[in-house]
């Protein structure tokens, strides 16, 4: 099966059943992706489909044939941190780093949709991501500052 | 336990009639896979063969007639989100779709796996009671629509042979000028499964009111009436609890669209 990941065209050989979350992190070694609860509601394994945000761990390998997959792995270009990742670390959006993968790719599709998000906005935007270290607020506070970039 | 994946098969079906010709070998439809992925991940989807009907982009629009509109069953919680006929004249449903999951879930989810995934704590069905929807089941032999109050039979259980697919929702234009009331109540707003869910309409002394959540089946109430239902006792909250809510929604509908 073929599928684009951070730009590059890949064949994998894997049962069509197969979660993409499985493949993206064996298969292919991104372990940017996390696991988290496996079942569509921490947002550990957000990756982007088509520009789409989306749970890798409820995605069959047939339905992301010929799509092209954005991990946390390809968000940074020509070694260069993307505005989102600059901010997070510049305000101490992420601690353990479970959920920072997810929460960066979910915070890229919220700015896409709203180019200046109000602070609801952002809130629901990332209401599908958890975080049981920072308490939220330094990750809102890192979206607020990546725009403003 | 996690399922053992070689023991899976899927296969994409390209156009309708090739999805329904699968139906009839025994094949099961995956959609978003939103519920279909979470039992597969769990060790809990019994059944061994799937089809993908992700692909039919004829399944997909929103369309609007004279006297309906319609939604292909793909339709998305993030593309009901986006119509503006949607948000105009069945502000329920927009309503619905922004409380359901994230937005990883909404891009994803559809209104036709909602339904036929048949959980009674599903947020769109008391929107799509109180609106009078239809539903259109489509197979290789037949094809009918059905009023969807009718649709859910008991718990998980609906009028639809293994061989028909929910193919589109239709939604009568003529509640445009009634006053809508949506509320949900779950543990914590985002992201949450309901404990109570309520929509309603008013136009005058006219009511049309649903509730999620209370019972094995979505609920729509005749003459809005509370004392015809019988809350359930789950691991989301107590029949006493539920009640309770559901009466206090019932007051804040009612005094809110007076």
């Amino acid at each position: 099966m073929r599928v684009k990941v951070n730009g590059v065209e890949r064949s994998i050989d894997a049962p069509p059943m197969s979660r993409l979350l499985d493949v993206l992190r064996e298969d292919l070694r991104l372990t940017g992706v996390k696991e988290g609860c496996g079942e569509g509601e921490c947002g550990a394994c957000s990756v982007l489909i088509d520009g789409e945000l989306t749970n890798s761990c409820l995605v069959p390998l047939l339905q992301a044939e010929d799509a092209s997959i954005t991990t946390i792995e390809g968000v940074a270009q020509d070694g260069k941190l993307n505005a989102v990742q600059q901010a997070f670390l510049d305000h101490g959006g992420a601690q353990c780093g479970i959920c920072t993968p997810g929460m960066i790719l979910a915070a890229m599709a919220l700015i896409q949709e709203h180019p200046d998000p109000t602070l609801e906005q952002i809130q629901e935007g990332l209401a599908g991501n958890l975080c049981r270290c920072t308490g939220y607020m330094r990750i809102f506070e890192a979206v607020v500052q990546a725009v403003r970039r | 336990m996690r399922s053992h994946v070689p023991a899976y098969e899927l296969r994409a079906a390209r156009d309708l009639p090739q999805a329904l010709s699968m139906l009839s070998e025994g094949l099961r439809p995956i959609a978003g896979g939103t519920d279909v992925m979470v039992l597969f991940e769990a060790g809990k989807l019994a059944h061994k063969k799937w089809v993908s009907i992700r692909e039919i982009s004829e399944l997909r629009s929103i369309d609007i007639m004279p006297e309906h509109v319609t939604l292909g069953a793909l339709t998305t919680y993030t593309d009901i989100r986006r119509s503006a006929i949607l948000a105009a004249e069945f502000p329920l449903m927009r309503a619905a779709a922004a409380l359901t999951g994230g937005i990883a879930t909404q891009n994803r989810g559809t209104i036709g796996g909602n339904i036929v995934n048949a959980s009674p704590a599903a947020d769109t069905p008391p929107a799509l009671l109180v609106y009078d929807a239809e539903v259109e089941l489509v197979s290789s032999r037949t094809s009918r629509w059905v009023e969807y109050r009718h649709f859910h039979q008991g718990y998980k259980t609906m009028d639809m042979a293994g061989d028909e697919l929910l193919t589109r929702i239709r939604l009568p234009r003529r509640f445009s000028d009634w006053k809508h009331f949506y509320r949900k109540v779950g543990t914590r707003r985002a992201q949450a499964i309901s404990k109570v869910c309520f929509a309603g309409l008013r136009s005058g002394d006219q009511t049309r009111v649903a509730l999620g959540s209370v019972a094995p089946v979505p609920i729509f109430l005749e003459n809005s009436d509370l004392s015809a239902i019988a809350p359930i006792d789950d691991v989301r909250s107590t029949a006493r609890y539920r009640m309770q809510v559901a009466k206090n929604l019932m007051e804040e509908f009612l005094n809110v669209t007076a």
